[in-house]
């Protein structure tokens, strides 16, 4: 048992920091620090910079132009960008479509979509989840029926995450209803400006517009864009959620979470002393910081079982759980450490207007990202759907 | 024992649910949030015509009402249709206190607020007071006849909109002491007096208000010279009940949506409130919301009571709301799913009333640490 990393480790841990001081633009880092929504050039600005370092895709293998890193060697990077609040890779085309190409995709279709994925040509986006095929996912109803050498696209899909951004969408589509729902779905890339296809955004509880719903009416997909073979979209599905999950713990954000909190509770004054002195606020704060502190262990344990080879299973919908939980208890924190300051709807949009007002906390807007985040425990699979499989994987039986 | 409400508060009840089920929609309020004054004149002249201020207010102040079961009728139905109009600013707190305090020249501004021709704010929090009631560093200072202010007041809920705000000001006295603070009906054109405002999270608008060299007569005071604090605590008192009421009404909403959810939504063939995972949250949050329910009876039911009994009751109610309030608006957004996040959806709305209540006078840490103290007292 030895808790520390190797030598190995710590020189990359320090090529990482290095490259994050040198070349992490502050203009990005201040955007996700205060809790700003990043714009589509910064999301490109960042993707470009990891690109021409070769760090765009950790997991990708180097013969499609991957750092393939280990897991902990990727859990490092993913630590060390949280920290210096790095922007977020926009994970759909380099964590989700791209390992599903790489694995069932044909050598033309990896020759042309991977390279557009690391250079930025394509910007893609996930048609998964329908009005009414949420948890119940193999439910979905979008239709695609084939007619010569094109299938006709009809339905519905949302929680479309920067759809408002994408050229591309890959989409689970039903391509026979005869059979279990299961074997009856199959996996298309799909060219967001083909005729048929709507874009309509979905203003969410915080006031942000990042998810989407995407309307299609009798749009044309050339046949060459299926993936792998026609009804056995499920499995590539699966598999791509399982590289969903990589990072699910999220321990970087709850980590560079608690430094906000604590920054917060340092200048927040109550009863004449800081926040952080109230003995009830630091039994608070100290209680998830116990819980993040085991947490963090606990995903290098597993971490280091799958650098050794070992496939995770259940063990990732218990990240999953235990994470969501703590990243969400932090915003709490957040939120009522900033006491009245968590009121104004978007503190960054007078801040322009006199630095000093209102907020001399410079909380940015916590209570707003209190609530984005409850998103956390639904979306990837609802935290319920997780219990659901680690009870099943331990008592057998149904649901 | 009896624990049914008057005719004449049970009559306001139902005539106010009818209005406000009618009248005050997720499409309408979606529109009112997204004004730029972020309220309704209209609904505001509506509702006082319908009695909702002057319940307010008792007998001898001009209206029909001003207990803690009034407040918390009118608060529940608020509440209960997610209203962001001003209603606990204008009348409960700035009204209240002008009620409470004013002079004869200072007390027919009263008339105005039950009518709805009045708007009013509570200029009280500082940036570094938090929940204190008595940390007042605003000064209110002698020169010849009159008294010149200075300080910043925070998150003044209302204050764009008031025509006049009810301001603390210490006369004397160190920075946390109970006596000492003064209150002062400042019009908002005073010379001095600047508000920046903004949109609130949960609806609504508010401000910072800046007084530099604010220059009045002492007929501006409300009451005696440094004795205002005792009506400022009573006054938060009966806004905390106002607003454990309020938030009970929303946490009915939640409640509500989220049982027709569980019994309409169908995931793997069947409604999802058959699977006992969810159907076990429900049962919790129905039995979270009975212990609230009794809260806000016990926190109104002592607001006319001598002060520690009162406010023992006041924190108690605002601690457990604070927790069950919590609760119900992230397990009623988590049963859901997705369709809760969005803004169309009336959920959404309401979870943000429940949790941002929290954030006005005292959330649940700061009402539990009060509760210790006045339960030692």
């Amino acid at each position: 048992m030895d808790l520390s990393y190797s030598d190995e480790e710590l020189a990359f841990r320090d090529d990482v920091h290095g490259f994050l001081d040198a070349h992490l633009p502050s203009e990005l880092s201040d955007k996700v620090r205060a809790g700003i929504a990043l714009s589509k050039a910064d999301h490109e600005r960042w993707h470009t910079i990891l690109n021409a370092k070769g760090w765009l895709a950790p997991n990708w293998p180097k013969a499609f132009g991957g750092a393939e890193w280990n897991a902990v060697q990727r859990h490092i990077f993913e630590d060390a960008c949280a920290l210096a609040y790095a922007p977020r890779i926009v994970p759909f085309g380099l964590s989700m479509l791209g390992p599903v190409l790489q694995k069932f995709g044909s050598k033309a279709q990896q020759d042309h979509w991977l390279p557009r994925i690391l250079s930025g040509a394509d910007w893609w986006c996930q048609g998964y989840s329908e009005p009414g095929a949420g948890s119940d996912l193999a439910s979905l109803t979008t239709a695609a029926v084939r007619d010569g050498d094109h299938y006709v696209v009809n339905g519905q899909k949302t929680w479309t995450t920067l759809g408002q951004h994408a050229n591309m969408i890959f989409c689970l589509v039903r391509t026979n209803k005869d059979v279990k729902q299961q074997e009856g779905i199959s996996f298309l890339l799909i060219d967001m400006n083909t005729p048929g296809i709507e874009v309509r955004p979905i203003v969410l509880l915080d006031g942000g517009a990042e998810v989407n719903e995407v309307w299609f009416t009798d749009v044309r997909v050339p046949v060459e864009n299926l993936v792998g073979e026609e009804n056995k979209g499920w499995t590539y599905a699966k598999y791509l959620l399982t590289h969903e999950r990589t990072n699910i713990a999220g321990v970087g954000f709850s980590q560079a979470g608690l430094a906000a909190v604590k920054r917060i509770a340092k200048s927040e004054m109550a009863g004449g002393r800081p926040l952080i002195e109230n003995p009830h606020f630091a039994a608070r704060l100290a209680q998830v910081e116990i819980d993040l502190m085991a947490m963090s262990t606990t995903n290098l344990r597993i971490i280091s079982r799958a650098a050794a080879g070992q496939a995770p299973g259940v063990e990732s919908s218990m990240l999953k759980v235990k994470g969501t939980i703590i990243r969400q208890e932090i915003n709490d924190l957040a939120r009522r450490a900033a006491g009245v300051y968590a009121m104004p709807f978007a503190s960054e949009a007078v801040a322009g207007a006199n630095d000093a007002l209102p907020d001399p906390l410079q909380a940015g807007p916590v209570a707003k990202q209190y609530f984005n985040n409850r998103k956390l425990s639904i979306f990837g699979g609802s935290n319920e759907i997780q219990r659901q499989i680690i009870a099943k994987s331990m008592l057998g039986g149904g649901k | 024992m009896n624990f049914d409400l008057t005719e004449e508060r049970q009559m306001l009840q139902d005539s106010l649910r009818r209005f406000l089920a009618d009248r005050y929609t997720t499409k309408t309020r979606n529109d009112i949030l997204e004004s730029d004054t972020g309220m309704s004149a209209a609904l505001w002249k509506d509702l006082a015509d319908l009695g909702v201020i002057g319940a307010l207010f008792t007998e001898e102040q001009g209206g029909f009402g001003g207990q803690g079961f009034d407040l918390a009728v009118v608060f529940e139905e608020l509440g209960r249709a997610g209203v962001v109009e001003p209603f606990l600013d204008t009348g409960v707190l700035a009204g209240g206190l002008i009620a409470a305090l004013g002079g004869t020249d200072q007390i027919c501004r009263v008339a105005e607020v039950i009518s709805g021709t009045l708007q009013l704010a509570f200029a009280h929090g500082e940036p570094t007071s938090r929940y204190d009631l008595s940390r007042v560093q605003t000064s209110a200072i002698a020169q010849g006849e009159d008294l010149v202010l200075n300080g910043r007041k925070t998150v003044v809920v209302n204050a764009e909109a008031a025509d006049c705000i009810v301001v603390s000001a210490r006369e004397h006295g160190a920075i946390d002491d109970e006596t000492g603070i003064s209150l002062f009906l400042v019009p908002k054109d005073a010379q001095g007096l600047s508000v920046q405002g903004y949109a609130l999270l949960a609806g609504g608008r508010a401000g910072e208000v800046i007084l530099e060299d604010v220059t009045l007569p002492t007929s501006t005071r409300l009451g005696a010279t440094g004795q205002a604090f005792a009506a400022i605590e009573s006054r938060i008192a009966a806004a905390n009940v106002a607003m454990c009421a309020e938030t009970l009404g929303a946490m009915e909403t939640a409640t509500a949506l989220t049982r027709e959810y569980l019994m309409t939504r169908k995931q793997f063939g069947r409604p999802i409130g058959s699977f006992q995972a969810l159907a076990h949250r429900m049962s919790d949050l129905l039995i979270e919301m009975e212990q609230a329910r009794s809260a806000v009876i016990n926190a109104a039911g002592h607001l006319e009571q001598d002060r520690v009994l009162r406010e023992r009751h006041v924190s108690a109610a605002k601690n457990l709301l604070g927790r069950a309030g919590r609760l119900v608006a992230e397990d009623s957004i988590q049963m859901h799913g997705g369709i809760a996040m969005t803004q169309e959806y009336e959920l959404a709305h309401i979870a943000k009333r429940i949790v941002m209540a929290e954030h006005r006078f005292g959330d649940c840490d700061h009402h539990l640490e009060r509760f210790i103290a006045l339960s030692a007292a």
